[in-house]
């Protein structure tokens, strides 16, 4: 029971009863879309044609899932989108420890390791987290050119990687503020030195915050379609983009409920992120002081 | 040879001055406590003994050695923080035996060193706790113990019972003191309390606005403070101060105390501490300093300097502590505190009969707050 003493009178109730009413159908409302391309996902074409899109299958089917895993076309290629998951998994995967590793060592830089313009370079680097995609996508193409990594994987982890660790950082430098610096003192005393202290004291302490680092940073670069479509060829595509070519693809009559499938796949991993680690992150974004 | 020497520490930050051409030295064994009121600068010439705050000008030197650019790992010190700094992800054991760990001592050495600090400070059932499963009094004895692994060259203490209640402060300040005589080791220990400074220490530095006010034993600094503020800060509750006015010429000086309402006094002073400086400052106020203790009933014999003078004050405010009782009474332009004994029946607008120990008593400049005599 919430911790909080009511008034009991019948038109209190009354009141509480219809707020909770608007929260229900405020959610329910909310979760609409999803029910409808589960069902849809899972109804064989001819249930679907009719129109009656929140009608149950009548013959609840999986054949639109493996048709859009294994051999919906995309584009000119007709192999589903199971590649491009995988692709996907290639470039989130080092994308995120990379950014992760590196925003902690900079958190930690940053704050016990204090240097003439450490707040300034903080504060630019915070400008990170405000620069619209768009505006780099030309200069960063040009970049990718010059290192010879236009179009591949490498290429997009390192420009995910560059586009994290501005969140990346400050997820981890407002962590480590917080920790006392008489621990990284008195490390010093003991003889430790720089990695050594941020392996030994800090990173045991990090758990929190590297949930929520994790966490942010994999549905960001997951969801990610810009740069995927832009720094991307056709056997690195992410699932995104892979999902848009076959949604877009225009031969034959359009399968709605291989369409629903094929999105359905695209989002179950951040999907069952945020159900696992979703308390996580919060519990990590609100993560009080460590005491010493 | 001095086991620990800083010669003309300065330290700035940015315009401001936190340290003022600070010199001190201590041998091996001694127990040396910076104490002042906080943003004196006694915090950061402990961050500067230990390295982890660069000096702007002077040196350091640790066993004749000069230090002053060495990280805090080469110096060979160790260090118990105000706040404990346990590790927190790792167990009492782990804790105490890091900084060996660190410095490549062998696992039989390290697990050695860990039982025998284990045992001196009895800790031995929690090394195989978190930090975060321990009282506050069991941290200090782990940040203690910590410390005592390493068996360094010179000891500092950052105020290091300032976080614990106030019986199991006196507790571990007895600890400390014990530990001290056990081990002989060389301690540099900060506090801002000045008991603290007067039970443990061998010699007090006395420091504001980042000077060294005054460097002496406890006695000394007690006794005999160089000014002012050494004497309002050490002792408590905190010496009397007197206006009077110096009176003199023909042979021994007195003081005139005036009281409104109140007969004027005329004290003595004693021959035995006369200076010279005294006679430039015939016929001019000056302050009188008199410690609570100096003062004491009529009954009580007084072996120092003669009789006392008497006195009948107007008592103000009866505090009793139990050990003894603590009486405000009007004298000169203020008021005073004297220290009786728990048997005393006074009562708050009665009067009572003191004597005054002249010879303890203390005189400043009023300008300067210099001492005079």
């Amino acid at each position: 029971m919430d911790n909080v003493i009511r008034r009991r009178t019948p038109g209190a109730r009354l009141g509480r009863a219809m707020l909770y009413a608007v929260l229900l159908l405020a959610a329910l409302f909310y979760l609409l879309p999803l029910a409808v391309m589960l069902i849809t996902s899972v109804k064989p074409l001819a249930e679907i044609t009719p129109g009656t899109l929140l009608s149950l299958p009548r013959e609840p089917t999986l054949a639109p899932w493996a048709k859009a895993w294994g051999e919906a076309c995309t584009g000119m290629r007709c192999e589903g989108i199971g590649v491009y998951f995988f692709n996907s998994i290639a470039i989130v995967v080092p994308a995120v420890l990379i950014s992760t590793a590196i925003g902690a060592l900079n958190g930690y830089a940053l704050t016990k390791w204090r240097f003439k313009g450490s707040e300034l370079l903080f504060a630019l680097m915070l400008f990170g987290c405000f620069i619209p995609f768009q505006v780099v996508l030309l200069p960063m193409a040009q970049t990718l050119g010059w290192l010879g990594l236009s179009s591949s994987r490498a290429g997009l982890i390192l420009v995910h990687v560059i586009f994290g660790i501005a969140f990346t950082t400050l997820f981890f430098r407002n962590f480590y503020v917080a920790v006392p610096t008489e621990l990284v003192s008195a490390a010093k005393l003991d003889g430790a030195g720089f990695f050594r202290i941020f392996w030994r004291i800090l990173l045991p302490v990090s758990a929190p915050i590297i949930v929520v680092s994790v966490i942010w940073q994999f549905t960001q670069i997951w969801n990610d379609f810009l740069f995927g479509v832009a720094f991307s060829a056709h056997n690195t595509q992410p699932v995104t983009v892979a999902l848009n070519n076959l949604v877009n693809t225009s031969t034959g009559a359009r399968e709605y409920n291989v369409d629903m499938a094929a999105a359905m796949i695209a989002a179950l991993p951040t999907l069952i992120v945020y159900v696992l680690a979703g308390k996580y992150f919060v519990r990590g974004l609100t993560a009080g002081s460590v005491k010493g | 040879m001095a086991a620990l020497e800083i010669n003309n520490v300065c330290k700035d930050f940015g315009s401001e001055q936190v340290l003022k051409d600070v010199s001190l030295a201590i041998d091996s064994g001694e127990f040396l406590i910076l104490v002042g009121p906080s943003g004196c600068g006694k915090s950061t010439l402990m961050n500067a003994i230990a390295g982890l705050e660069p000096v702007t000008t002077g040196e350091i030197r640790i066993a004749g050695e000069n230090v002053t650019w060495q990280t805090p790992a080469e110096r060979d010190i160790a260090m118990v923080f105000q706040s404990y700094a346990l590790y927190p992800s790792m167990t009492v054991r782990q804790n105490i035996s890091f900084g060996l760990e660190m410095r490549k001592v062998p696992k039989a050495e390290r697990e050695a060193a860990v039982e025998r600090v284990a045992e001196l400070l009895q800790i031995a059932h929690l090394l195989e706790r978190k930090p975060s499963q321990l009282s506050g009094g069991q941290r200090q004895r782990v940040a203690m113990g910590r410390a005592l692994a390493r068996e360094p060259k010179v000891y500092l203490f950052d105020e290091p019972l300032s976080n614990l209640d106030a019986k199991l402060r006196v507790d571990m300040r007895t600890e400390i003191k014990k530990l001290h005589q056990r081990l002989g080791t060389t301690i540099v220990y900060v506090t801002h309390d000045q008991i603290e400074a007067m039970t443990l220490a061998d010699c007090i530095a006395v420091m504001r606005d980042g000077r060294i006010l005054q460097l002496g034993s406890p006695d000394e600094v007690y006794n005999d403070p160089v000014d002012l503020f050494v004497a309002g800060f050490m002792g408590s509750p905190s010496m009397n101060f007197i206006s009077a006015t110096l009176m003199g010429g023909s042979g021994a000086y007195r003081l005139r105390v005036e009281t409104p309402e109140e007969e004027t006094l005329e004290l003595p002073w004693p021959r035995e501490r006369e200076t010279p400086a005294l006679a430039g400052k015939v016929g001019e106020r000056v302050i009188l300093g008199l410690r609570p203790e100096h003062f004491t009933e009529d009954d009580a014999r007084l072996s120092e300097y003669d009789e006392g003078v008497a006195l009948t004050p107007h008592i103000t405010v009866v505090e009793p502590t139990g050990a003894d009782i603590l009486l405000q009474l009007k004298l000169g332009d203020g008021e005073a505190t004297a220290r009786v004994g728990p048997k005393c029946r006074v009562k708050a607008g009665e009067r009572l009969t003191l004597r005054i120990d002249m010879g303890r008593a203390v005189m400043f400049d009023r300008e300067t707050e210099k001492r005079l005599a």
